[in-house]
């Protein structure tokens, strides 16, 4: 039994989006869908997150800002991919400066595609990474690391 | 009259058993209702209590060993502020210990490299200034009505103290806002989304030791609606009474007002709710003769 699926805080990060995905993931916090209801907290401090949503693609700009927010996050964490962006590079891939989605710098859990991804689907993409995130936090007492330290590094 | 010993040990017990409890249910209940002014539906009522037991789940990243017991011993004393409190035992006392409290919070986060936290931390500091004159105040008018600053005696006093200083409860309850982190003066850290300095004060403290602080909020919440209840000491179903309304009433200007700045915070308790206190107790003092207390 793990308190951390009826008390999932966020941060979200905007990793050179467009802006609609983080519209979506903004419109979640509204009284339409309303995630408080689930005990989900949009805190701006990574040190107080569970859950890190990213959107947008990565590029050398924002690189490290990704790593270092995902590093600031303490044990257990999981990262959620928002928007075809985050996942791919989407529309961005081809951009000389886009290195791609954001699991070529941090470890991704959950991927949610769509362009923009429906608040719906930001929804059921954050109770997918609840399961991964009850199952990290058995792992831990377990006993040994839960996260890849480095993946997707120097694809 | 001051209950024996064994009475006052059993109601300081009592008080760091159950102020939790009770503590984190207001909490609970304060959110849903907050919701439910937004046109939300809201977390569960148990909610604060899950976030805490999920907090002592994480990671406990620190920035400098020292803040584990700053953040230590900010809820040791103010358990202790409280549990005096509750004992019925000197109200300066009681004072020191909860003002002594905060300090080391603000140091806790002072403990830290980053400047939100900095930045909370000297924002807490000026809570501090501004609330802690009407904290006392309180103390010394409800000494001039009962003349005593024991609060079991206070506790006990059949005098409607609310009837002699009406000024000094508003004036406390505008410092109240202050001290439950509500709008518009939820300066240094805040329980809602709207946050400029990330989270002020509790930027840099993560998993059991934001636990720690969380319950020693619970803890401090209970002692500030127990000073609501000394004003209507006289008849308890009035002062829980009062003490619902007082909290509804936060709630509300939590929800209907914005952020002001600092300065309009130290106004606002210095002028507003100074004068309110002051014209209070000079008032008693002239009429001391006539009203025979
Ligand atoms: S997936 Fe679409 S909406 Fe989302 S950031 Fe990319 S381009 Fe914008």
């Amino acid at each position: 039994m793990t308190y951390l699926t009826k008390s999932p805080w966020i941060v979200h990060y905007d990793c050179s989006s467009c802006n609609g995905c983080d519209i979506e993931v903004l419109a979640a916090l509204t009284p339409v869908y309303d995630v408080e209801r689930f005990g989900i907290i949009n805190t701006g401090n990574p040190k107080h997150a569970d859950i890190f949503l990213v959107t947008g693609s990565v590029n050398e700009q924002n690189k490290p800002v990704l790593k270092n927010i995902y590093e600031q996050i303490p044990e257990p964490k999981v990262v959620v991919a928002i928007g075809i962006c985050a996942t791919s590079g989407g529309i961005f891939r081809e951009c000389y400066n886009v290195q791609g989605g954001i699991d070529k710098v941090i470890p991704v859990d959950v991927y949610v595609p769509g362009c923009a991804a429906r608040p719906e689907s930001i929804i059921d993409g954050v109770v997918t990474a609840l399961g991964i995130l009850a199952k990290k936090r058995q792992a831990m007492q377990e006993g040994g690391s839960t996260t890849p330290a480095k993946a997707g590094e120097g694809r | 009259m001051i209950p024996d010993l064994t009475v006052r040990v059993g109601a300081a017990l009592l008080y760091i058993i159950l102020a939790p409890l009770v503590g984190g249910l207001v909490v609970g209940i304060d959110r849903k209702v907050t919701a439910r002014m937004q046109g939300r539906v809201g977390p569960p009522v148990l909610q604060p209590f899950y976030d805490v037991l999920k907090l002592f789940e994480k990671e406990n990243l620190v920035v400098a060993t020292a803040q584990n017991y700053y953040v230590l011993s900010y809820l040791v004393f103010m358990a202790v502020a409280g549990a005096l409190f509750f004992s019925g035992g000197d109200m300066l006392l009681v004072i020191f210990a909860f003002t002594l409290s905060h300090i080391f919070l603000v140091l806790g986060a002072y403990n830290s490299f980053s400047p939100y936290s900095h930045i909370g931390a000297e924002r807490e500091l000026i809570q501090i200034i501004a609330y802690e004159p009407m904290i006392i105040l309180t103390a010394v008018g409800m000494y001039m009505v009962t003349k005593t600053f024991y609060v079991g005696e206070i506790a006990t006093s059949t005098i409607p103290i609310i009837m002699y200083l009406p000024g000094i409860f508003i004036g406390y309850l505008i410092v109240l806002t202050i001290k439950l982190r509500k709008s518009p003066f939820d300066l240094s850290t805040s329980h809602h989304a709207h946050q400029e300095i990330v989270k002020g004060v509790t930027t840099d403290f993560t998993g059991p030791n934001l636990a720690i602080i969380e319950i020693s909020h619970w803890y401090e919440y209970v002692f500030l609606l127990g000073v609501v209840y000394l004003f209507f000491a006289f008849n308890p179903f009035i002062a829980i009474a009062a003490i619902i309304v007082a909290y509804f009433v936060e709630i509300l200007i939590d929800n209907t007002t914005s952020r002001v700045k600092w300065q309009l915070t130290l106004r606002t308790a210095w002028i507003i709710a100074g004068t309110l206190c002051l014209v209070n107790l000079g008032v008693l003092y002239y009429l001391q003769g006539v009203l025979t207390l």
